[in-house]
């Protein structure tokens, strides 16, 4: 089937199977390989994108299902090679390691910054508890995220393809 | 302005951060080549049984499908014509060779998720639609699904060895007959630690093409070992390892278990060969969780011997470990581990230990960070508490007195047999660990609280301590190359895992060539073609080894470089000066620049040798506070204390840590790889196998200090990265005695689950119902 959308800002059109994932399609066919695959049944989130402004699991979703909608994925986050201010605070408080549920991580705690600025650590860890990472124990995860709270407050963290 | 030998110790950002963060990373399953296959595997459903018949006929059929490979294509397309077994690499004893994993299984199946066919075809759907008309015939044998039936012997994986015993470890220090003969106080225990495992988040996969005008091989995928794998893989396959470049991509986790040979990595390239296309395979989360090693199933029943002051004496005992259906790679360190490391940090003149490694119809097990550690810790840290409490003595003071003194440093541990290993603790002071520790809890402040029940919540403390082993041997290689622009590339046997490698190796070879960091143009690692020989990344090797042999290439280099320049510059070699990493200058002034010496094609390898271990050591602290109604436990603060030698990068230390004990705390209250008594894994999904998320565990703090170097190397580093999980056990199962004390809660079995503490609240009020009537 012949679907198009827009991602990050492009649109673009692709012939796919019924069957196949977004996340797949998004790797495999767009060759936009930093959303990552950790276990295809919507636990792990590692997969997770931003689809007409809400954090989804690309795993759990049909590429079908993505006609006529924005998408945002972690190629996205940052304008050309400049990091955005969530990236450059991940890297400050050391907050990946293997980089595997990096894009995910972005990905959900750009969504939350986006709706919720003033979110407290609570909530930062509540949002976060569906994306999981096996190497930094989360804690400067969280840091990382509370600490780029303000670059959202006066929306410079906002980037296309945010509704 | 630079200040020279700057580098090392500082906090400094990651490289490996910027293409994480923007996406670019490139993973494995990332890679696209013209003409790809892609591979799906079939697998055993049945635990035990024997292979009646397999038919892929229709398979072969289906649209799209190029080719199934079976035992059948295996076994003829062998050197030997025969199927190649997963070698031992560490403790490679004759014993384990006839319980080696076939790559393939061609008469019998031992565990559910074996290898049964591969089936590769124009894309990943269809090469899994084809695995469903695959029709395979098993009659199934009764499973041995625990280590009391292996031990029973009622049905045997190996019918011919009449025995599901694989091997027994025994460590041996002094004289436990004398040590307890006369012995004033002793109790015996039994402790219990339950499977579970590494879980990288990355899953594996592999892509291998086969070129074969130049018959050569390339396999990316790999990770750790590639240098052992690759000459695994020649030997299987009947190449010369010349002929094949196992190349690791980024790599989403190791934690011990990812990088070992597993069967898939014989059968990917085999099939690539086979097929004359480039194959690919990634594995999905179910397969992961039943196919790659689980670990730290183990079962111990120890007896200590101590003064009426608290003295330790003597500790012997018999531990067992089920290791699952077959021993690969490195499936007995976990249980020669707990055999030699059951005395830990403390001074145990007399050890008797020995630990039988019994064969079950599970995943066969490999180590997970602190193999044989964690168990050891949880055994050992609870065994102290109870000793303190029968004995009246303070916990801390019991641990103060038995940690092994500086003064005795090195100290000597329990030798182990067979592949006899004698090794020692190399330096430190544990005292200050645990003095630190214990402050950065409040011990003091907080004693009040232990025991209580505030709100309807019991308030618990423990302590426990911790040594961890790196920097194993034999050899680590480094080739340092100088470019055009006069920067320098590294280039390294060890391998990136995800801990932050070419961030920690740039700080070495830049402090060590002299230059600032932005002059190290890039740490290469995870290819077989970039130096003549390499170890990789385990037993928290990678800073010591790696690091060391970056030193000996930058000697070398600065060798290479006066000898280059002093016939440039008309002098002798040691008359010629190198200045600030960026020229060279002869006695009387005249300088040439370094990068207009590489044209001459400058590089210089180097190696580190060492045969002895890196000890590093700590302590670990937890605040709990639990509900005895919910049997939950909400860990209100944690302290992980730890001396580490010298640090290369504080932020990624510290890093390593905190991840480390969350992951430790997974192992104690959650994680738990499940199966019923026929063999079937009952926890095939991230939604029956928990792991720690982002709410469950917010306070964790990390300390680590470098005040003993080690003096075995000349860095002067340790491993680092093991220390946070391997006491998370003992200190969380001892916090949470401490908290229900007065319910008779007394834990001798992980996973401290709610469900499970619930029932010892249950138990310790029937008993104490009992006891009254």
């Amino acid at each position: 089937m012949s679907i198009r959308f827009e991602v990050n800002g492009k649109k673009v059109e692709v012939d796919v199977e019924p069957r196949m994932t977004l996340a797949d399609c998004l790797r495999h066919v767009l060759r936009l390989t930093g959303t990552h695959v950790g276990c295809e049944h919507g636990v792990c989130g590692a997969c997770t994108i931003i689809v007409d402004g809400a954090a989804v699991r690309s795993c759990l979703m049909l590429a079908v299902q993505a006609e006529g909608s924005q998408i945002l994925t972690v190629e996205g986050l940052c304008d050309g090679e400049d990091l955005s201010p969530l990236q450059q605070s991940f890297r400050k408080h050391h907050a990946l390691q293997c980089g595997f549920c990096t894009p995910g991580m972005l990905i959900t705690a750009h969504a939350l910054l986006s709706e919720e600025p003033d979110c407290d650590a609570a909530r930062v860890r509540e949002v976060l508890s569906g994306n999981l990472c096996r190497c930094t124990g989360y804690i400067s995860i969280v840091e990382a995220v509370l600490d780029a709270r303000v670059a959202y407050r006066d929306n410079a963290g906002r980037v296309a393809g945010k509704a | 302005m630079r200040t020279v030998n700057s580098l090392i110790g500082s906090p400094i950002e990651r490289r490996e951060d910027l293409r994480f963060l923007r996406g670019r990373g490139e993973y494995v399953d990332d890679l696209l080549r013209e003409g790809l296959l892609y591979a799906a595997v079939l697998r055993s459903s049945v635990a035990h049984g024997r292979i009646r018949s397999l038919d892929v006929s229709a398979a072969r059929a289906l649209a799209g499908v190029h080719t199934v490979v079976t035992a059948a294509e295996v076994r003829s397309g062998s050197p030997e014509n025969r199927i190649p077994r997963v070698p031992m690499r560490l403790q490679p004893l004759p014993e384990f060779e006839p319980v080696g994993q076939p790559v393939i299984a061609e008469t019998k199946v031992r565990y559910v998720g074996e290898a049964l066919a591969v089936v590769l075809a124009s894309s990943a759907a269809i090469a899994e639609d084809a695995l469903g008309l695959i029709e395979v015939d098993i009659e199934p044998l009764p499973a041995v699904a625990g280590r009391r039936a292996s031990a029973k012997g009622e049905a045997f994986l190996f019918e011919e060895r009449a025995s599901n015993l694989a091997m027994k470890f025994h460590a041996v220090r002094g004289d436990t007959a004398i040590a307890f003969k006369d012995a004033p106080y002793v109790r015996r225990e039994r402790f219990r630690t339950q499977r579970h495992m590494a879980l990288p988040m990355e899953p594996r996969g592999l892509l291998a093409r086969w070129d074969a005008a130049e018959g050569k091989l390339t396999v990316c995928g790999g990770a750790k070992v590639l240098f052992f794998n690759r000459r695994t893989l020649a030997r299987h396959l009947g190449l010369p390892e010349s002929a094949i470049e196992l190349i690791e991509n980024d790599v989403g986790g190791g934690f011990g278990a990812r990088g070992e040979f597993y069967p898939e990595d014989f059968l990917i390239p085999f099939a690539a060969r086979h097929a004359g296309r480039p194959v690919k395979w990634t594995e999905d989360r179910r397969e992961h969780l039943m196919t790659v090693n689980h670990a730290r199933e183990a079962e111990c029943e120890v007896e200590i011997a101590c003064t009426r002051d608290g003295a330790i004496l003597g500790l012997r005992g018999h531990a067992h470990v089920d290791v699952g259906a077959y021993m690969r790679t490195n499936g007995a360190v976990g249980a020669r581990n707990i055999a030699q490391f059951m005395s830990g940090p403390y001074r145990i003149e007399n050890i008797d230990i020995d630990v039988s490694l019994w064969l079950t119809n599970k995943t066969p097990v490999g180590t997970y960070r602190g193999p044989g550690r964690f168990e050891t810790d949880f055994f050992r840290e609870r065994l102290l508490d109870m000793v303190a409490r029968d004995l009246a003595i303070d916990r801390v003071e019991l641990r103060r007195r038995n940690l092994v003194p500086q003064r005795d440093m090195p100290y000597p541990i329990a030798t182990i047999t067979p592949f006899e290993s004698k090794d020692e603790l190399d330096s430190g002071n544990y005292q200050v660990t645990l003095d630190r520790c214990l402050r950065e809890i409040k011990w003091q402040e907080k004693a009040r609280l232990s025991g209580k029940a505030i709100g309807g919540r019991y308030h618990g403390l423990a302590v426990g301590c911790f040594i961890e082993g790196g920097a194993a041997g034999p050899k680590e290689t480094a080739r340092i190359v100088l470019e055009p622009d006069g920067s320098f590339s590294v280039y390294v046997g060890s391998s990136a895992i995800g801990q932050g490698l070419e961030t920690a190796f740039a700080q070495i070879a830049a402090d060590a060539l002299e230059v600032p960091l932005d002059r190290i143009r890039g740490v290469l690692h995870g290819s077989t073609a970039y130096v003549s020989d390499g170890y990789g990344a385990y037993h928290s090797r990678s800073v010591v080894m790696g690091g060391s042999a970056i030193l000996a290439a930058a000697d070398n280099l600065r060798a290479v470089i006066r000898a280059q320049a002093a016939e440039r510059l008309g002098c002798a070699p040691g008359e010629v000066g190198i200045v600030e990493g960026e020229k060279a200058v002869a006695p009387n002034g005249r300088s040439v620049a370094l990068g207009a010496l590489s044209g001459a094609g400058i590089s210089a390898e180097g190696a580190f040798l060492n045969k002895k271990h890196t000890y590093t050591y700590g302590a670990h602290a937890a605040h709990v506070a639990v509900d005895p109604k919910l049997g939950h436990v909400d860990l209100i603060d944690y302290v992980v204390v730890e001396d580490c030698g010298r640090i290369i990068n504080p932020l990624t230390v510290h890093g390593q840590a905190i991840g480390s004990v969350v992951q430790g705390l997974g192992g104690a209250v959650m994680e738990h790889l499940q199966y019923d008594e026929d063999g079937q894994l009952l926890t095939g999904s991230l939604a029956d196998y928990l792991i720690p998320t982002a709410s469950d565990f917010p306070s964790i703090r990390a300390v680590v200090l470098e005040e003993h170097p080690s003096p075995i190397n000349p860095l002067g580093a340790k491993g680092a990265g093991e220390g946070g999980i391997i006491a998370a056990g003992g200190v969380m199962a001892n916090a949470i005695a401490d908290a229900l004390r007065d319910l008779a809660v007394e834990p001798r079995e992980l996973p401290l689950t709610p469900s499970r503490i619930w029932e010892l609240v249950q138990a310790g009020r029937s008993n104490a119902q009992s006891g009254q009537g």
